[in-house]
């Protein structure tokens, strides 16, 4: 087109635009309470974090806002990782609470290239919850501690007052070892990085989504909750110069690909026709109005590998089970940094911002 | 799935590009009116890939855009209330009003709702005997019918604690009031496929004839997009001015004649203020006489509330194509997805909004191809 675009304003988190107008130095001044986008993993997440918490109790470490902490200790070097798992409805197509705890806490350990070791877990029940969905909910946490090879060494248990919880509320933290030589931080990425997904994107939040209240739309799509220690294990065997994992859960790719390029300061460049969108979520979110760029993922990871070693890293995941279907999705750029873009399959361009708060569907 | 792959295909796409490229001979301005045309225009970059003569204009065809200020704060001074349910579609819950949003509302206790269909909030009502449950029905000839069934079944059914909060809209009257504007550089029209599915396409020729400009009836996929702008741009090639079909597996002729008996039924035009432009003569429906009884203005007194609109705000000139998003002052500066001062950056079908996401980039300096492209390479 013809028209002069819009100068390209910084992304939100270092606009000094948005500093613009802090009448006070309080924080989160658009919000004197909590709103749900709060805890949806885009910007507002990120801003309670970084507003509020890191002034009263951030570290280095903290300041590093990894899915897990990378830590010595006595001359070893441990991830040190904590989630909360607050799902509705609590059994989903594909998984349950459970699995999710156990998987999401591994998952974030192995991001740091750690292999998940120890986990903590905290149940907070509700008064009048049956115990079978307790006791299924242990016996999946079981099942997935075993197969992700993790132990399960501490816990807690609290119930509130019926009409305070939503049934079942789980915290895992976990801790496993860092190998030496792998370093894996979003600072280590550089131009010419290529991009790889490890399979279907989408799954996990269309599975949820599938039966949740009030949509109940039938779908064949079950969740991709898995453990993926051992893809990332295999991945460390080819090369331990991986540059930066991430596992896109809330926010999905969109998300996971912005707060690499923020924190690394490259652009990233995305080939839409590349990213595999099964059409069961490609229909769910046509028909819904979400973007499955943005939808969550339980299952699947995000790497930044240097361009010499992404044939046989993509090899290696292709030969195990949790990476049969990883794909190259594009690359670091020195164009746009900070940026997250993609390449429509048209052949125009748009870029692909960190979510807000939480997607909402649209009208029409 | 069918009628969506088929309707992304990008060897398609190209040959209606330079169909299009080889057509056009001189500038022309054309006007999607539909948000959801809008929406798909920019992210797929459609834009970008027309003839520099082509220029899109953005309609105001965002029903969460042109909801008035002041119907957002009934729905907010509504959903406030105890013994409240608000139920609404989701969209409409980050758009500010003043000074606060349904999402604010809810933190603060109100009992805020996402629903899919208002018949979802039919439901909650008869599961919550003992509440009033209020649906959020705005949107165009696409969300009335099912908002007007709504509202039949609560009365055929009995369900006295059910009301709506009507602020519906109509295309036609909007598009009559852009071409009398004597600032308009309309020149052509998408009309939006899923409003006439509903409505049929009776309501166009008169306006194609009075104010000579083709109006073309079309889809949401790119490939609707692309067969609409090349349609209309032939037709203002040839210098002419009728009503076609490009989404026929969708629209008929005479439209859907259940749903017109149902809104027929259960509406009444009337003047409606649309946001950012201000009141459009027979623009909006309104309950009838027969279902005032569940219109939740009249059953919650807040019809007298009124409210100004923040003066810095220009979208009311994007939504009548005077300007671009990027052409107003607070734009991406005090005017972003995080702190919107109009609802044309609030929801993603918004033209402001859809810049701000997607167009940020300085397309001057659009991603180059990398070095060693990775088509070349033997990675992938």
């Amino acid at each position: 087109m013809a028209e002069t675009a819009p100068a390209r304003t910084a992304p939100a988190e270092t606009a000094p635009l948005d500093i613009n107008g802090w009448t006070c130095p309080a924080p989160l001044r658009d919000h004197p309470r909590v709103v749900m986008g709060h805890g949806g993993g885009g910007a507002l997440s990120a801003e309670l974090v970084q507003h509020l918490f890191l002034p009263e109790f951030g570290g280095p470490a903290l300041a590093q806002l990894g899915d897990s902490a990378a830590l010595s200790l006595g001359g070893v070097r441990l991830a040190f990782s904590t989630d909360s798992y607050v799902v509705r409805p609590l059994f989903f197509p594909g998984g349950c609470i459970g699995d999710l705890a156990v998987n999401g806490t591994v998952n974030d350990l192995a991001m740091s290239g750690a292999e998940p070791a120890y986990l903590s877990c905290g149940f907070i029940l509700e008064e009048g919850v049956e115990m079978s969905v307790v006791s299924r909910v242990a016996r999946a946490m079981g099942d997935a501690a075993r197969a992700a090879g993790v132990e399960v060494v501490t816990g807690d248990t609290k119930v509130v007052e019926s009409g305070h919880g939503d049934g079942v509320y789980i915290n895992t933290a976990g801790i496993g070892i860092i190998p030496a030589g792998v370093d894996l931080r979003a600072q280590r990425v550089v131009p010419g990085d290529v991009v790889i997904v490890s399979g279907e994107i989408g799954l996990h939040g269309v599975a949820i989504m599938s039966v949740r209240e009030g949509l109940e739309f039938g779908v064949d799509v079950e969740s991709d909750c898995a453990p993926l220690g051992g893809l990332v294990r295999s991945m460390l065997a080819v090369t331990p110069d991986l540059h930066v994992l991430r596992d896109p859960t809330r926010g999905g790719l969109a998300a996971a690909l912005n707060e690499i390029a923020t924190a690394s300061g490259t652009g990233v460049l995305v080939h839409e026709a590349r990213v595999p969108v099964p059409p069961a979520v490609a229909n769910a979110c046509s028909i819904l109005g979400l973007d499955p760029f943005y939808v969550a993922n339980e299952g699947k990871l995000v790497a930044f590998v240097p361009r010499e070693h992404a044939e046989a890293v993509l090899d290696a995941m292709r030969a195990h089970p949790l990476g049969r279907g990883a794909t190259v999705i594009g690359e670091a750029v020195e164009a746009h940094p900070g940026m997250v873009v993609a390449r429509t399959r048209l052949g125009g361009t748009r870029v692909v911002d960190l979510p807000l708060g939480e997607q909402l569907p649209r009208i029409c | 799935m069918k009628y969506i792959d088929e309707f992304q295909d990008p060897a398609l796409a190209r040959r209606l590009l330079d169909e299009i490229h080889s057509t056009v001979t001189r500038p022309w301005a054309l006007m999607e009116v539909c948000g959801g045309q809008t929406h798909t225009i920019i992210r797929h970059g459609i834009d970008q890939l027309l003839p520099d003569q082509v220029e899109l204009i953005h309609g105001p065809g965002c029903p969460v855009c042109v909801t008035p200020l002041e119907v957002i704060d009934k729905a907010l001074e509504i959903a406030s209330r105890p013994g409240v349910i608000f139920c609404s579609f989701g969209d409409m819950l980050r758009v500010p009003g003043t000074g606060r949003d349904l999402f604010r509302v809810r933190s603060e206790g109100g009992d805020v709702r996402v629903v899919y269909s208002p018949l979802d909030a039919l439901t909650i009502a008869r599961q919550n005997p003992d509440r009033e449950v209020v649906f959020f029905g705005i949107g165009f000839e696409t969300t009335a019918p099912p908002n007007a069934m709504t509202v039949h079944q609560a009365k055929r059914l009995g369900i006295p604690n059910f009301s709506l909060l009507v602020s519906h809209v109509r295309v036609p009257p909007a598009i009559e009031a852009i071409m009398q504007s004597p600032s308009c550089r309309v020149q052509g029209f998408l009309a939006a496929g899923h409003v006439c599915s509903v409505m049929g396409m009776a309501e166009y020729p008169e306006l194609a004839a009075r104010y000579q400009v083709p109006i073309v009836v079309t889809g949401f996929e790119p490939l609707d997009i692309l067969e609409g702008v090349r349609r209309t741009v032939l037709q203002l090639e040839r210098g002419e001015h009728t009503v076609e079909n490009a989404y026929e597996r969708a629209v008929r002729p005479e439209g859907n004649p259940a749903a017109l008996a149902m809104l027929e039924d259960v509406f009444e035009v009337t003047d409606r203020a649309w946001r950012g432009i201000g009141v459009i003569p027979d623009s909006g429906w309104r309950l009838s006489e027969r279902y005032r009884e569940f219109d939740a203005e009249h059953r919650f007194s807040v019809t007298g509330i009124t409210t100004r609109e923040p003066a810095e705000c220009r979208s009311g000139e994007v939504l009548q194509g005077l300007i671009k998003p990027h052409e107003c002052e607070a734009f991406g500066t005090l005017c972003t997805p995080r702190n919107p001062l109009g609802a044309t950056m609030v929801s993603s079908e918004g033209a402001c909004a859809a810049y701000y996401l997607y167009r940020r980039l300085d397309l001057q300096a659009a991603p180059a191809a990398p070095t060693t492209p990775l088509e070349a390479s033997p990675v992938g």
